[in-house]
């Protein structure tokens, strides 16, 4: 295992094709999951005894609250990577979890806006949970608009770069925010070394639905970054190879 | 050490001095991060007085009384209670013996005047079979007095 030359996948040439063979496994993967998941969700999790059928919402809301923090963290991770190692692929790798980060981010304040509404009596609350889940919503936006809006990638790369680690402190914050403080948010039914406080053919869904969305996630994170790595090797002989020297647009 | 190591320590000790920032910011702000106070808070006069606030708790069994449009109730944290007095209409959870926090302010009577009561759920989630199954193990426990363990 040692002898694995972890920078070769750090290469374009290298990872391009690796990602092109993963991406649409992934993606079935994750239709499967999500139908399973989905059919799961509605008619064979049983009634709450407290919300009746309105929880069901969780089984989307939870997995989205989950990758919203999780893509963050990995972003993150490879923007420090990106930063140290300079190897070209981890800055792109951050900028294609971006979008996909920031849109469970807005999945789960919106499902939460429309879950909050009739459990709560509200759609939305300034307590600690819910605020901060905000602000990483910005967090994404904010890597996404910096990173567009330096034309030279390189130089766009470690501005984002920073952003992203700097942005990284909000993640605990929103994880622990239910613990620290009082919030109308109630606390983690699933938490390391404890037992899950849900019955659990819920506990089943709702972590089938998780790993569904993971899939997504990762076939389509992996489409993007293919994208982002022929737009920025557009000037490369091994581009000109894989999609032939005619076709690599204009501005070159 | 090579530049990748520096630049690598560089960012680790970044993050660390950025996370002691923020926990410092957060400990001076703890006060204010508090969606609502408990009762045993406003007893302890850490709540502003005179000014709207959230006021958090369980409904106390058996304390909720409507008259007309008007419902009154106790607010408790097992430890403290306080008497809560709203107009309006309530959320569909809200329950004796269910978490609410309500916004408004107190008065000189000593009641809790609330404009806005919403009701907050905990993290279980069972059927409603498995939830009468554990309320009725609950009833036979405490009839039969048993011995504490």
């Amino acid at each position: 295992m040692s002898s694995i030359n972890w920078f070769k996948y750090a290469s374009p040439p290298t990872f391009y094709p690796l990602a092109g063979r993963l991406a649409p496994l992934f993606g079935v993967l994750a239709v499967v999951l999500m139908v399973v998941g989905l059919y799961l969700s509605f008619f064979v999790a049983p009634t709450d005894y407290k919300q009746g059928e309105g929880y069901r919402i969780m089984f989307i809301h939870v997995p989205a609250a989950w990758m919203s923090m999780f893509i963050y963290l990995v972003m993150a991770m490879w923007a420090a990577i990106g930063l140290a190692f300079k190897t070209r692929v981890s800055a792109m790798m951050s900028q294609a979890l971006a979008p996909t980060g920031a849109m469970f981010t807005f999945l789960a304040l919106w499902t939460g806006a429309l879950w909050g509404k009739p459990m709560w009596g509200a759609w939305w609350v300034w307590d600690a949970r819910l605020t901060s889940e905000l602000i990483l919503l910005f967090l994404y936006f904010g890597f996404m608009a910096l990173h567009a809006s330096i034309d030279d990638p390189r130089r766009a790369d470690k501005a984002s770069a920073l952003l992203a680690l700097v942005g990284a402190v909000n993640i605990p914050i929103i994880y622990y925010s239910v613990q620290w403080w009082n919030t109308l948010h109630q606390g983690a039914s699933i938490s390391p070394g404890a037992a899950p406080s849900m019955t659990s053919i819920m506990l089943t869904t709702l972590l089938i639905m998780t790993a569904a969305c993971w899939s997504y996630a990762i076939a389509v994170v992996l489409s993007r970054v293919r994208s982002i790595i022929l737009e920025r090797e557009r000037n490369t002989d091994w581009v000109a190879s894989v999609v032939g020297p005619d076709n690599r647009g204009g501005r070159g | 050490m090579k530049p990748r190591h520096k630049r690598l320590a560089f960012i680790v000790g970044g993050l660390v001095a950025i996370a002691i920032a923020a926990t410092l910011v957060l400990k001076a702000l703890e006060g204010n991060l508090a969606y609502f106070f408990s009762p045993s808070d406003i007893v302890a006069n850490k709540a502003p007085v005179d000014h709207t606030m959230r006021l958090g708790g369980l409904v106390k069994k058996g304390t909720v009384k409507r008259e007309g449009l008007t419902v009154r109730f106790d607010v408790t944290d097992n430890a403290e209670t306080v008497s809560v007095s709203y107009t309006g209409i309530l959320p569909d959870l809200f329950q004796e013996g269910q978490g609410v926090v309500a916004q408004g302010r107190m008065r000189s009577d000593g009641v809790f005047h609330a404009e806005e009561v919403l009701a907050k759920h905990d993290e279980t989630y069972m059927p409603p079979e498995v939830a009468a199954a554990l309320e009725k193990a609950e009833q036979a426990n405490s009839s039969v007095a048993q011995p504490a363990l």
